[in-house]
Order: structure tokens, then C-alpha cells, then sequence
């Protein structure tokens, strides 16, 4: 045939390959929305970016506020804690941050957190474990784990456990001394 | 199999009519009637009946609590309580569903380990088997969505730790986190979406066990000599002699279910479940049902780092290989002898596997921050993939099995009187 290439190869082959591939083409198109529709939907997503007023909560008081359906800790920590934190070598660190990279600067009293294990996601205990500051009225910082046992320090970095990461740092922006936003 | 008997016709004019469109009688009969099988099946061959039937119990029982419960986070778990108060009988049926899928599993890991001890697996019934680990995999995904459906702190919790195992895979682990959830944390999208497939999955697993009955039927059943079927001195009729065998052995099990159902549904159950899910209070213990803790045992036991990968993959890698290593099975047990009755060595390693995979289950539900608990997880995991990957390729090569018997007949008339 005129059509018929030197390897061979038809015009009729071209076309069966040339529809396939275009064929291909649209299944695949055609099937995302059946897999995207899984991802967070716009309700979920309008979530995403969220103001809290942090006036009301005292040094070394802590509030649990839900963020994207997840809890976050906010802590405003005592001089003793941040302290405490500082004085950690690197080297004691599984996950080494240096407090500072754990704070905003001009604001080193608050540590904004996600209140999930990096283990397998329980929500920790406040003032537990064995990395907080004791005092005459109990512990100070620190976080314990009661999934598995992992134990965080007053940065709520890990310590001793499975966990392989501190705890999740979201991402945050002090709008003014006493307003953040998160997300 | 090759077998005498010829193609079946019904008598009946009008039978035969649609028989000879669709030979549906036929089949029937060769399949369910005719089928040769061998005639020395002792009880552990009665399992895949039962395993049929519980999942048939499963189904429509499902169906039935689907009609009163509504997947909604506000709304979910008082629904259940409605079906097990209010609806007539819903006591009973959401009791027969929830002690039904634990005595699927205890039927499950009988014939699982009935067709390790036999050498089930072995040629020619490679796919067989295969096709019998795809199966349990969809069980184990079905009973964690079953799970999470009442809505419980166990349910929630449960959720979220399973499915954050995902978020271990490096760098798409969290998109595919959040593709599963439908969010950024277990929420209303993660239990429709859960209640859509525990309703999808049942249907896929019937569709897999028809598939593992015809994969099953071209090499006809193995036995517990595991000599091949030589002629029909060695077989019987599937009906009457398995089909009344099977109905036996569905009966002696169906006694300890009903008592469970009618006496102690919650005895599986954890009180936590009782409490309402809540995402801002972690139950102290999270532990699954029973019949998955070996498996979460294994996850827990790699609590340090291998090499660059961070001990959380590591413990999802080991979990995920733990079954696996099951579809390789086929080719790590190298011996030509398929029962365990005439392999002294196999034998001995095969019980240590039994009692350790037992030992498994038992630290699931153990605190993993004792030191000794910890130890003996990590002991435990190590023999369960030892078993498959060293000992059995080496235990093939260097027993001397005891004889067999020339034939399945010859066998069962040497222990008559």
C-alpha cells in the first residue's frame, strides 16, 4: 500500500495506537474527580486559616483551641520552663530545634504546638512526664504520651519514646501581642 | 480432576430447555453434587463452609443494621445505641454482626493455619492460596471500617492511629493522609466514606471467594496425608458425605456464637466504646480487636531506627511485609511433601510458630513501655518472619520426611480397626 511506512508500520497501526493513547487520555481524565472528590472539600479547606485572642491566658496556663479539626495546644510558658528549655545540649536531642526555632521571636513565651503525638497521632498529657519544671505546686510543662509512652519537654520536643519528631509546629502569626493567627 | 462422571441433563423438559441455554444445573451438579472429594477430610476441612456462612451472617445481618444506622459524626453513635434499644430485635442482630465478625476471624486463622500445617499452599494450588491471603486482607480492611462505624472513642482513636500508619510513607504520606480522611483529622467525610466501603468491600470478598472456590475446583481439595487423589476409591461425593460433614461441623459452631450473642455480646468489646468519639481526649490505651493484635503487635515492636528509615516506617514496613510474606509462601516452603503429619522436623517449628503467633496477639494488648513486653514483641516478630524466610527454605532442604502412603484409600484402611 502507498500508506505503508519502510519499518512496516500501517496507517492503520498509527490510528489503533493514536486512539488508544487518546482513549487512555480521557479514562484517566475522566477518573480523577472520582479519586479528587476524596480530598478535603471546600468546607473543610475554609477552615484553614483561623484568629485566636490569647489576652485572657495567664503565664503558665494552657488552652487546647481546634484548628483545622485538630487540637493545638497554646501555652504561655513561665520563665522556669523557657529556662529549662534553653539549657538542653543538642546532642540530648532526638529531633535537635533549639528553643528559639521553636518560638517566634519578640514572643518566646508561647508555644503553639498540635496536639498530636508524632507517634501515631494521641493527644498528649499536659504537664507530665519527666521533662517539665517541678515545682512546689506540681509540674510545669512538659508532655507525656499515654498511647505509647513518648515524653516531650517544656518545647515539646521529643525526649524518650517511639515518637520520631517533635511535636508539629503550624504554621502561625502573631497579628499583635495578643492576637495569632493560625494557618 | 479427572473424574467419570458424565455431563449432567435434567429430565424435566423445561429444565433441560434453559439448562441447554445456561447450563446452571449442570454446573450445580458437577460442582455441589457430583464433585469428588476425598474421602479422609477430617473437621478442619469444614472451616471453608463455615468461613461461607459467616460471611453470609455478616452480609445479612449488615444489610439489615444499615437500614437503622446513619453515618453522620452527631448522629452515628446514638444511632447504634437506637438500633440496641428501640428497633425490634436490633439487639440481637447488632449482636449476631459484632460477635459475627470475631468468630469469622477465629474461623479465618483455623483455616489459615489448617492450610499451614497441610502445606495447602503448596503447587498446584499456588493461586489458590493467593487469592485466600487477598481475602483475609479485605477482611481485615472490612472489620477496621466495621470498627469505626459506631462512632466510640475506640472507633475514633482506632481511626485516626491506623490511618495515620499512612502518614509514615515518605513524602506523599501526609497528601495521601489527607486524601483518605477527607481532611485534616478523622471527621463526618472519614465515617461516610468508612461506611461506604464497609458496605462495598463484603460483595468484593464474595466476588474473591468464587474465585477461590473455582481455584479450588481445578485441582480438587488437598487432604490431610497430602497425597494427591489417585482414582475414585479415594473420593466420595461432595453431597451428601462433605456437604452433611460440613453442616456438622457449622452446627458445633454456631453453639459457642449463640452463646456469645445471647449471653456476652459485649465480651469483645471495649468499655471505652461506650464513650462518645471525642478529638480532644485520648483514651489511655488504644488497642484494636483482638483478632488484629498480632499484626499491631509487629507495628510497635520497631520502636528504634534501621538504618535511614525513622523506626515509624520501619514498623509499617514490618506490619505491611507480615502479610505479605504469606503470598510468597508458595516458593519459600521448597519440600515435596505437602503434610505436616510426615514432617518430623517442619513439625516442631510449625507449633512454635502457632504459640507464637499467639504470644503476638496476647502482647497487643499489652502496655508496650514494659521492658519485658517490649523484649518479647521483639523476639515474637523476629521468629514470625524467621519462620517464613529462613527456617522453612532450610527446613525443606534438610528433612528426611517419613513415608508416605502409596494412596489416600491405602492410608484410611491402614488406621480402619
Amino acid at each position: 500500500m502507498a500508506t505503508e511506512a519502510a519499518n512496516g508500520a500501517t496507517r492503520r497501526d498509527f490510528l489503533y495506537i493514536a486512539t488508544g493513547a487518546v482513549g487512555a487520555v480521557a479514562v484517566a481524565s475522566a477518573v480523577w474527580p472520582l479519586i479528587d472528590q476524596m480530598n478535603p472539600d471546600a468546607a473543610t479547606l475554609a477552615l484553614a486559616s483561623m484568629e485566636f485572642d490569647l489576652a485572657p491566658v495567664e503565664t503558665g496556663q494552657e488552652i487546647t483551641v481546634k484548628w483545622r479539626g485538630l487540637p493545638v495546644f497554646i501555652r504561655n510558658r513561665t520563665q522556669a520552663e523557657i529556662d529549662l528549655a534553653k539549657s538542653v545540649p543538642m546532642s540530648d536531642l532526638k529531633d535537635p530545634e533549639t528553643d528559639a526555632d521553636r518560638t517566634k521571636e519578640g514572643h518566646e513565651n508561647w508555644l503553639i504546638v498540635l496536639a498530636a503525638c508524632t507517634h501515631l497521632g494521641c493527644i498528649p498529657e499536659s504537664n507530665a512526664g519527666d521533662y517539665g519544671v517541678v515545682t512546689s505546686n506540681g509540674q510545669e510543662g512538659g508532655w507525656f504520651c499515654p498511647c505509647h509512652g513518648s515524653q516531650y519537654d517544656t518545647a515539646a520536643r521529643i525526649r524518650k519514646g517511639p515518637a520520631p519528631k517533635n511535636l508539629v509546629l503550624p504554621p502561625y502569626d502573631f497579628l499583635n501581642d495578643t492576637r495569632v493567627k493560625i494557618g | 480432576m479427572a473424574h467419570s462422571t458424565e455431563r449432567y441433563e435434567p429430565k424435566n423438559p423445561a429444565l433441560k430447555w434453559f439448562n441447554d441455554r445456561l447450563p446452571l444445573i449442570s454446573y450445580g451438579k458437577e460442582h455441589f453434587v457430583d464433585f469428588p472429594t476425598p474421602k479422609n477430610l477430617n473437621y478442619f476441612w469444614t472451616f471453608g463452609m463455615i468461613l461461607a456462612m459467616c460471611l453470609g451472617i455478616q452480609i445479612v445481618t449488615g444489610i439489615i443494621l444499615a437500614m437503622h444506622y446513619t453515618p453522620n459524626v452527631d448522629l452515628a453513635f446514638n444511632s447504634v445505641e437506637h438500633i440496641r434499644r428501640d428497633v425490634n430485635f436490633g439487639r440481637i442482630i447488632q449482636g449476631t454482626h459484632a460477635v459475627g465478625a470475631s468468630m469469622f476471624f477465629f474461623a479465618v486463622y483455623v483455616h489459615i493455619f489448617r492450610g499451614l500445617f497441610y502445606g495447602s499452599y503448596k503447587a498446584p494450588r499456588e493461586v489458590l492460596w493467593m487469592l485466600g491471603v487477598i481475602i483475609f486482607i479485605l477482611m481485615i480492611a472490612t472489620a477496621f471500617m466495621g470498627y469505626v462505624l459506631p462512632w466510640g472513642q475506640m472507633s475514633f482513636w482506632g481511626a485516626t492511629v491506623i490511618t495515620n500508619i499512612f502518614s509514615a510513607i515518605p513524602i506523599v504520606g501526609t497528601p495521601i493522609l489527607e486524601w483518605l480522611r477527607g481532611g485534616f483529622a478523622v471527621d463526618n467525610a472519614t465515617l461516610n466514606r468508612f461506611f461506604s466501603l464497609h458496605y462495598l468491600l463484603p460483595f468484593v470478598i464474595a466476588a474473591v471467594v468464587i474465585l477461590h472456590i473455582w481455584a479450588l475446583h481445578i485441582p480438587g481439595n488437598g487432604n490431610p496425608t497430602g497425597v494427591e487423589v489417585k482414582d475414585g476409591r479415594d473420593t466420595v461425593p461432595f453431597t451428601p458425605y462433605a456437604t452433611i460433614k460440613d453442616l456438622v461441623g457449622a452446627v458445633v459452631f454456631l453453639i459457642p456464637f449463640a452463646w456469645f450473642v445471647f449471653f456476652a455480646p459485649e465480651i469483645f468489646n471495649h468499655s471505652d466504646n461506650y464513650i462518645m468519639a471525642n478529638n480532644l481526649v485520648t483514651p489511655a490505651h488504644i488497642v484494636p480487636e483482638w483478632y488484629l493484635l498480632p499484626f499491631y503487635t509487629m507495628l510497635r515492636a520497631i520502636d528504634f531506627n534501621v538504618l535511614f528509615i525513622d523506626s515509624k516506617l520501619a514498623g509499617v514496613i514490618v506490619m505491611g511485609g507480615s502479610l505479605l510474606v504469606l503470598f510468597f509462601l508458595p516458593w519459600l516452603d521448597t519440600s515435596k511433601v505437602r503434610s505436616g503429619s510426615f514432617r518430623p522436623m517442619f513439625k516442631i517449628f510449625y507449633w512454635v510458630f502457632v504459640v507464637n503467633f499467639i504470644v503476638l496477639m496476647y502482647l497487643g494488648a499489652q502496655d508496650p513501655s514494659v521492658v519485658v513486653y517490649n523484649y518479647l514483641a521483639k523476639v515474637a516478630t523476629a521468629y514470625y518472619f524467621l519462620y517464613f524466610l529462613v527456617i522453612l527454605p532450610i527446613v525443606s532442604r534438610i528433612e528426611t520426611p517419613k513415608p508416605l502412603p502409596a494412596s489416600i484409600s491405602e492410608a484410611v484402611l491402614a488406621k480402619a480397626h
